[in-house]
C-alpha cells in the first residue's frame, strides 16, 4: 500500500473496504460509513488524547543525546509518572527507526536531563532499548514538561513535523496515548450528529494506545505492551442495552477491541472500571463482545493485522490485502479505512 | 458524584480570580490558565488549584493548556472562557485602532475560546455521556450588543463570541454539551480600571458578587434536563 504522508485525518476521498460477516467485500468511500451502520448498532471509540511522548536531551553519564518515547505505564492515574519508554541515540523521526544509532548504554539510577524535565532509570527491561523510568517532581510540573517540550511519536514515511493538534481525535479527551488511537480520525461530530438521528448509539472508553512500531524485531515482537484502560458505567451500560437487542457493536480500532474483550473476557460482560489490558487478541481469539471493528489499513507483519485474524479467516484477509493494493488504499494513521464483521461462526463451520 | 471540574482562562485577576475562589468554595476541582508564571504559581497555591502557565491568544499552547488540565482534572465539566483582552488602551476610535490591535483581540476574546473549546469538547462530551453534565461559559459584555464609541475592538470580538456561543449551543444539544453567554456587568477589576481609568469604582460591581452568580448559572445550568 502507499504510505499517507500527510497529516490530514478526513481526506474528502478517503476509502472504505467493508467486509461483511460472511466474508463479501465492498469497496465504498468513508463518507459512506453510515450506510453499512444499522439502528441499534453501537460504535465504541477511544477517547484518548495523545501525548507528545517523544522528549528528546542528555544522558547525563554519558553526555550523550538520547531520544526517550514514552511507551507505557501501569494505570491512568495523574500521579503515576512510572512509564516505560523506548530509547533511540542521536537523530529524530526523520531516520527510519530501523536505521537510528542504538541509545547510549543505560544503567539503573542513570538521569536523563529532557529538556525542562529530569527523569531516572529505574529498570532495563530485558532489552537495550526498553526501559521503565520516573519523574521526579510534582505530577503538574511533570506534565506541564510533557506538553512543552514533548513531540508527537512520528515516522520517517510522514512530509513534515506533527503537532499535537494533528494527532488528537476529535474526541479525545484524557491525554494518555503515546500515539493516537488512529481510527478514530475518521469520526467528526457531523458524523457523530448523523448516527444519532439514524439510531446507532455512540459510546467511549479510555484505552492508553502504546507505541506500534520501534524499529526492532525483537522489541516489535513484544508488542503491544501492557495498556491500562477506563470504561465508565455509562459505557458499560450502552453496551448492556445494545447485546439485549441484539445490536451490533463496533469497535472504532484495535485499542477499543482489546478494551472491551479484556473487560468482558470473564463473565462475557462488560463490567465498568479501570484495568490493565495484557491480553493478546489473535487468530485463535474468541470475541465475545465486539461485533465488528473500523480500523485503518494494515499489513500482514503488523500486529494489528494478526488481531484481525480474530475476525475473519486467513482466506478471506487475504482477499482484502490483494483488494487494498488493487484499489490504491493508503496506509497508516492518516491512510484509508477497513470496515470488518465478524466472521459468522455457523458459516465458518460450514464453510 | 465527584467533584465538578471547572476550567477557568484569565484565572488569576478580576473575575477569573473570583471565579477561581467561588468555585473552590463550592468544593470544585479548579485549573486555570494565565500568562505570568509567578501569578500563577501564587494563585494555586493559595486556593489549592492547579496553575497553567500559557496565553490562550497563542495557537500552540491551546493543546498544551488541553493536556495539562485533562491530565490535572481526569476530565472537564465547566470551561469558562473569561481571559479577555480590550484591543487597544487607552481604548480608540475604530479608526484609530491599529489593525494588530484589533488581531489581538479577536485572538483572545474569539479565536483562543474558539480553539479551546473545540480542543476541551471530546472531554466535555465525555461528561456529557457520563451524565455529570458540561457547560460552556463565556464571559460576555454589554459591549457585544451596545455600540459604545471607543470600544470598538473589544466589543466587536465579544459580540462574535456572543454569537458563536448561540451557534455552538444549538449544534452541540444533542450532544449534552451547554453554551452559556453572561455579562457580568462593569465590575471593579483591573481589565475595567484600563478600559477606564476615572471611573468611580464605588459605583462597579465586586467580581465576587459576579462570580457568584455566574456560578449560580452555571450550576443550574448543569442539572437542567435534556433538551
Amino acid at each position: 500500500m502507499i504510505p499517507a504522508r500527510r497529516p490530514v485525518q478526513r481526506p474528502a476521498d478517503a476509502r472504505l473496504l467493508v467486509v461483511d460477516r460472511r466474508g463479501a467485500i465492498v469497496d465504498t468511500t468513508r463518507a459512506a460509513l453510515m450506510d453499512h451502520l444499522r439502528p441499534g448498532d453501537l460504535v465504541v471509540a477511544n477517547d484518548a488524547a495523545t501525548l507528545p511522548a517523544s522528549l528528546h536531551g542528555i544522558h547525563q553519564p554519558s553526555g550523550s543525546p538520547i531520544e526517550v518515547r514514552l511507551a507505557g505505564r501501569a494505570s491512568l492515574a495523574r500521579e503515576d509518572l512510572r512509564f516505560s519508554a523506548v530509547v533511540f541515540g542521536a537523530g529524530d523521526w526523520r531516520t527510519r527507526t530501523e536505521d537510528r544509532p542504538a541509545p547510549p548504554q543505560l544503567a539503573d539510577g542513570d538521569r536523563l536531563a529532557l529538556g525542562p524535565l529530569v527523569a531516572t532509570v529505574e529498570a532495563l527491561l530485558g532489552h537495550p532499548r526498553l526501559i521503565a523510568l520516573r519523574f521526579a517532581d510534582d505530577p503538574d510540573a511533570v506534565w506541564a514538561g510533557i506538553a512543552r517540550h514533548g513531540r508527537p511519536i512520528q515516522y520517517a514515511y510522514m512530509e513534515q513535523a506533527l503537532a499535537l493538534w494533528d494527532v488528537w481525535t476529535p474526541i479525545a479527551a484524557q491525554p494518555v496515548a503515546f500515539e493516537p488511537p488512529s481510527a478514530g480520525f475518521a469520526l467528526d461530530w457531523r458524523t457523530l450528529g448523523e448516527m444519532r438521528r439514524r439510531g446507532v448509539d455512540f459510546a467511549t472508553l479510555t484505552l492508553a494506545a502504546g507505541i506500534s512500531s520501534t524499529g526492532d524485531a525483537e522489541l516489535d515482537a513484544r508488542l503491544p505492551l501492557d495498556e491500562p484502560y477506563r470504561i465508565s458505567r455509562a459505557a458499560a451500560a450502552a453496551i448492556q442495552r445494545t447485546k439485549a437487542r441484539r445490536g451490533r457493536i463496533v469497535a472504532v480500532g484495535t485499542t477499543v477491541v482489546r478494551a472491551l474483550e479484556h473487560a468482558g473476557a470473564h463473565s462475557g460482560t462488560v463490567v465498568a472500571g479501570e484495568r490493565l489490558a495484557n491480553q493478546r487478541i489473535e487468530a485463535h481469539t474468541r470475541l465475545r463482545i465486539v461485533d465488528a471493528i473500523l480500523s485503518g489499513t494494515h499489513e500482514p507483519q503488523e500486529s494489528h493485522y494478526e488481531l484481525l485474524r480474530a475476525f475473519q479467516d486467513d482466506a478471506t484477509l487475504a482477499r482484502v490485502t490483494v483488494a487494498l493494493e488493487a484499489r490504491g488504499y493508503r496506509s497508516h494513521e492518516f491512510g484509508d479505512s477497513v470496515l470488518v464483521e465478524r466472521r459468522d461462526r455457523r458459516t465458518a463451520m460450514v464453510a | 458524584m465527584n467533584p465538578l471540574r471547572v476550567v477557568i482562562t484569565g484565572g488569576t485577576s478580576g473575575l477569573g480570580l473570583a471565579l477561581v475562589r467561588e468555585f473552590r468554595r463550592r468544593g470544585a476541582s479548579v485549573a486555570f490558565v494565565a500568562r505570568s508564571a509567578r501569578a500563577v504559581q501564587e494563585v494555586a497555591r493559595q486556593t489549592e488549584t492547579h496553575g497553567i502557565v500559557a496565553d490562550v491568544a497563542r495557537k500552540e499552547d491551546i493543546h498544551r493548556i488541553a493536556l495539562q488540565v485533562t491530565a490535572a482534572l481526569a476530565g472537564v465539566d465547566v470551561l469558562i472562557n473569561n481571559a479577555s483582552s480590550l484591543g487597544p488602551t487607552s481604548l480608540a476610535l475604530l479608526a484609530d485602532t491599529e489593525c494588530e490591535e484589533l488581531e489581538l483581540a479577536l485572538a483572545t476574546n474569539v479565536l483562543g475560546p474558539f480553539r479551546l473549546t473545540k480542543a476541551l469538547l471530546g472531554a466535555l462530551g465525555g461528561a456529557a455521556r457520563e451524565g455529570r453534565g458540561a457547560v460552556v461559559l463565556n464571559v460576555s459584555s454589554d459591549a457585544a450588543v451596545n455600540a459604545y464609541e471607543k470600544w470598538g475592538a473589544y466589543g466587536a470580538s465579544k459580540a462574535a463570541l456572543r454569537h458563536m456561543s448561540a451557534i455552538w449551543a444549538a449544534e452541540l444539544a444533542a450532544e449534552g454539551v451547554r453554551f452559556l453567554s453572561l455579562d457580568p456587568g462593569d465590575m471593579d477589576t483591573p481589565l475595567h480600571a484600563l478600559a477606564v481609568p476615572d471611573a468611580d469604582r464605588t459605583t462597579l460591581k465586586r467580581p465576587e458578587a459576579a462570580a457568584r452568580e455566574l456560578a449560580d448559572a452555571v450550576e443550574a445550568e448543569l442539572v437542567k434536563e435534556p433538551a
